[in-house]
């Protein structure tokens, strides 16, 4: 199987997540929508060299995790399949930025290796509570959501038909790649002419396909207007859900508890 | 070149979440308008035809490497810059949230670098003026080539910016322009030369196709103001919001500065490139205490290197950080145990 076509696989396994039944999985979408956006925006606006105060976020994406019964592992090989482009990135910051800013023991960390590791944090954080919404909420749902906070509806109904026909069009390609195959005895390598051909052709295709789907919506009444069918309803679920999270947010955003742990603790200790 | 959450902070995300949600509706509107309703089942399935497309790969001759569709640009040629615009948002919302390409506060950036300048820039003032109202072949791919150079150029660029606007990377503006310009000029070469070869097989098979894509009104108002205005907007509210995130709590490099040199920042050299842009941040009211950090520790490291810092550095003592990872890493356990607690519960319920 192509790169590509495993990663569709997972789409796949995500949106499927979603079908599953738990108390996270039934509240609305708008609501894990939100949540999830202030949690980003919390944990992106600590200062760069802060590493510590950033551990205790991870008890959100846990809990619902946890709580919403999602695989663990299949998340968290989603998140390190990504991870080269924020390592790459960060990994500068040890080389650029030596300032010594804090001695473990002898040990001088500069100021660059606690950057690059806030770095690597945020960017599990952010991700991986990207993919829980989406492994709690499902695509639908979430551009339903979108829907009722305000998106347009022409950009909605785009992510929706774009959604219905990846899956679609990925089988087209696939059929494409192994016909190409088959007869070129699986040489690699395909010459700028033939990509063209071949793309082309799929691309012909494609729109011929979009013609019978409008003719077909024709059939069926279309009149220009895509009307959605969401039954939404907000509850004190929704309250509750989305104002206790963002308050422990932001209390864990004034509030350092590692810190205070860490001095209780080891105050305990010597 | 999808920027990653991790690496902007919530200033420039938030404005550039605001400058692209004004876009998408402006575009949403625009294409409300057109009154084509065959293009809404068009620009869903060319905007899976995108995904697709990126599993055909061509091979680049000497490298042997190999390169393959991005998509701005050859969307626009066929639906026009607002459903094109549209159409890119939406795959690059797909990728943000199935396959945590970038992520959602980067969205914004992203949407911004990958679908405004191939669709509202390279497009209409350079792919249409090449190509002008009688296409050939040749100017076909000469439009193609160039169009797909300078978008992703412009785009490369702009992704260097709102990373320094961040400021959570350390590499400084020069080495970071070096880096990924010359990055981007390969792969918009080939970018255009696959849009090239896309488009001329279109053209000798279907040239209706191309024809009605490009009699369709050219944009002769691209709402350059409006954007501008926008920007300005949403920085000053972003700015305004979260500013006191920054103020009540100085990050580590400011507080151990104050410890040392009893001022929380020095003052960076006004004659660099750090210096002026760091002068129009401050007019624009972007988080001061946000951006720029590579001069403070240009000039942190100036300060170092000149001796008379150098024993007082050190200013945080070892059992203070030692604490702190202690905390972190009982914090993090804490938070695996009440994961792992709930699992447990809801799996018996």
């Amino acid at each position: 199987m192509t790169k590509i076509d495993k990663r569709l696989f997972q789409i796949g396994a995500l949106d499927e997540l979603a079908s599953g039944d738990s108390p996270f999985h039934r509240l609305d979408p708008r609501a894990k929508l939100l949540t999830t956006l202030v949690f980003i925006g919390t944990v992106v606006s600590f200062g760069k060299y802060e590493v510590s105060a950033l551990v205790p976020f991870f008890i959100f994406p846990l809990v619902l995790v946890s709580v919403g019964g999602l695989p663990l592992s299949f998340l968290a090989e989603k998140v390190l399949l990504v991870a080269p482009f924020a390592f790459f990135i960060g990994v500068f910051n040890p080389l650029l930025d030596k300032t010594v800013m804090i001695h473990l023991g002898s040990v001088p960390v500069s100021g660059g290796w606690l950057s690059f590791c806030s770095i690597m944090i945020r960017f599990a954080l952010t991700v991986g509570s990207a993919l829980v919404l989406i492994g709690l909420t499902g695509f639908h749902a979430v551009c339903m959501g979108l829907e009722r906070l305000g998106v347009p509806r022409p950009f909605v109904v785009q992510l929706l038909f774009l959604y219905r026909y990846i899956f679609v069009l990925i089988d087209e390609a696939s059929r494409m790649i192994r016909a190409k195959s088959l007869r070129t005895f699986n040489k690699k390598g395909t010459k700028i002419g033939t990509f063209g051909s071949m793309l082309g052709h799929l691309l012909l295709r494609t729109m011929d396909r979009a013609q019978r789907i409008h003719l077909a919506m024709c059939c069926r009444g279309f009149d220009g207007h895509v009307r959605l069918i969401s039954p939404l309803k907000t509850g004190w679920r929704e309250v509750v859900f989305v104002l206790g999270w963002s308050a422990l947010f932001a209390v864990m955003r004034i509030w350092p508890l590692p810190e205070h742990l860490g001095k209780w603790v080891t105050g305990l200790l010597s | 070149m999808h920027m990653a959450d991790a690496l902007i902070s919530p200033a420039t995300g938030g404005a550039m979440w605001v400058v692209t949600a004004g876009l998408i509706s402006y575009c949403s509107k625009k294409v409300k308008e057109e009154l084509d309703d065959r293009k809404v089942p068009l620009m869903g399935v060319l905007g899976a035809f995108i995904f697709a497309a990126q599993m055909i790969n061509f091979s680049i001759p000497g490298t042997g490497s190999s390169g393959h569709l991005g998509g701005g640009l050859i969307l626009s040629i066929i639906l026009g810059p607002y459903a094109a615009f549209l159409t890119v948002a939406s795959v690059l919302t797909i990728q943000a949230l199935f396959f945590a390409d970038g992520g959602l506060l980067a969205l914004g950036c992203n949407i911004f670098n990958l679908g405004f300048f191939p669709c509202f820039i390279a497009f209409p003032f350079i792919y249409k003026t090449i190509t002008g109202s009688a296409p050939t072949k040749g100017k076909i791919v000469a439009a193609s080539l160039v169009a797909g150079i300078i978008g992703l150029q412009l785009g490369a660029f702009s992704v260097v910016l709102e990373t320094l606007f961040s400021g959570i990377s350390e590499l400084p503006f020069r080495t970071f322009v070096m880096m990924m310009l010359p990055i981007h000029l390969a792969i918009g070469i080939v970018e255009g030369v696959a849009t090239a070869a896309v488009v001329v097989f279109v053209f000798n098979a279907r040239p209706e196709i191309l024809r009605s894509a490009s009699e369709s009104k050219p944009i002769g108002n691209v709402p350059v103001r409006n954007i501008l205005v926008g920007f300005v907007v949403a920085t000053i509210l972003t700015g305004g919001a979260l500013s006191w995130f920054a103020s009540s709590h100085p990050d580590g490099l400011e507080w151990s500065m104050e410890k040392t040199s009893g001022s929380g920042e020095l003052n960076s050299p006004a004659d660099t490139v750090y210096g002026t842009l760091a002068g129009i941040q401050a007019k624009t009211a972007v988080l001061p205490d946000y951006g720029f950090k590579s001069s403070e520790n240009e000039s942190a490291a100036e300060t170092a290197e000149s001796g008379e810092a150098k024993e007082s550095w050190p200013a945080v003592n070892a059992g203070t950080s030692v604490s702190g990872i202690v905390g972190g890493t009982l914090t993090l356990a804490l938070a695996v145990l009440i994961g792992f607690v709930l699992r447990r519960r809801s799996q018996d319920a």
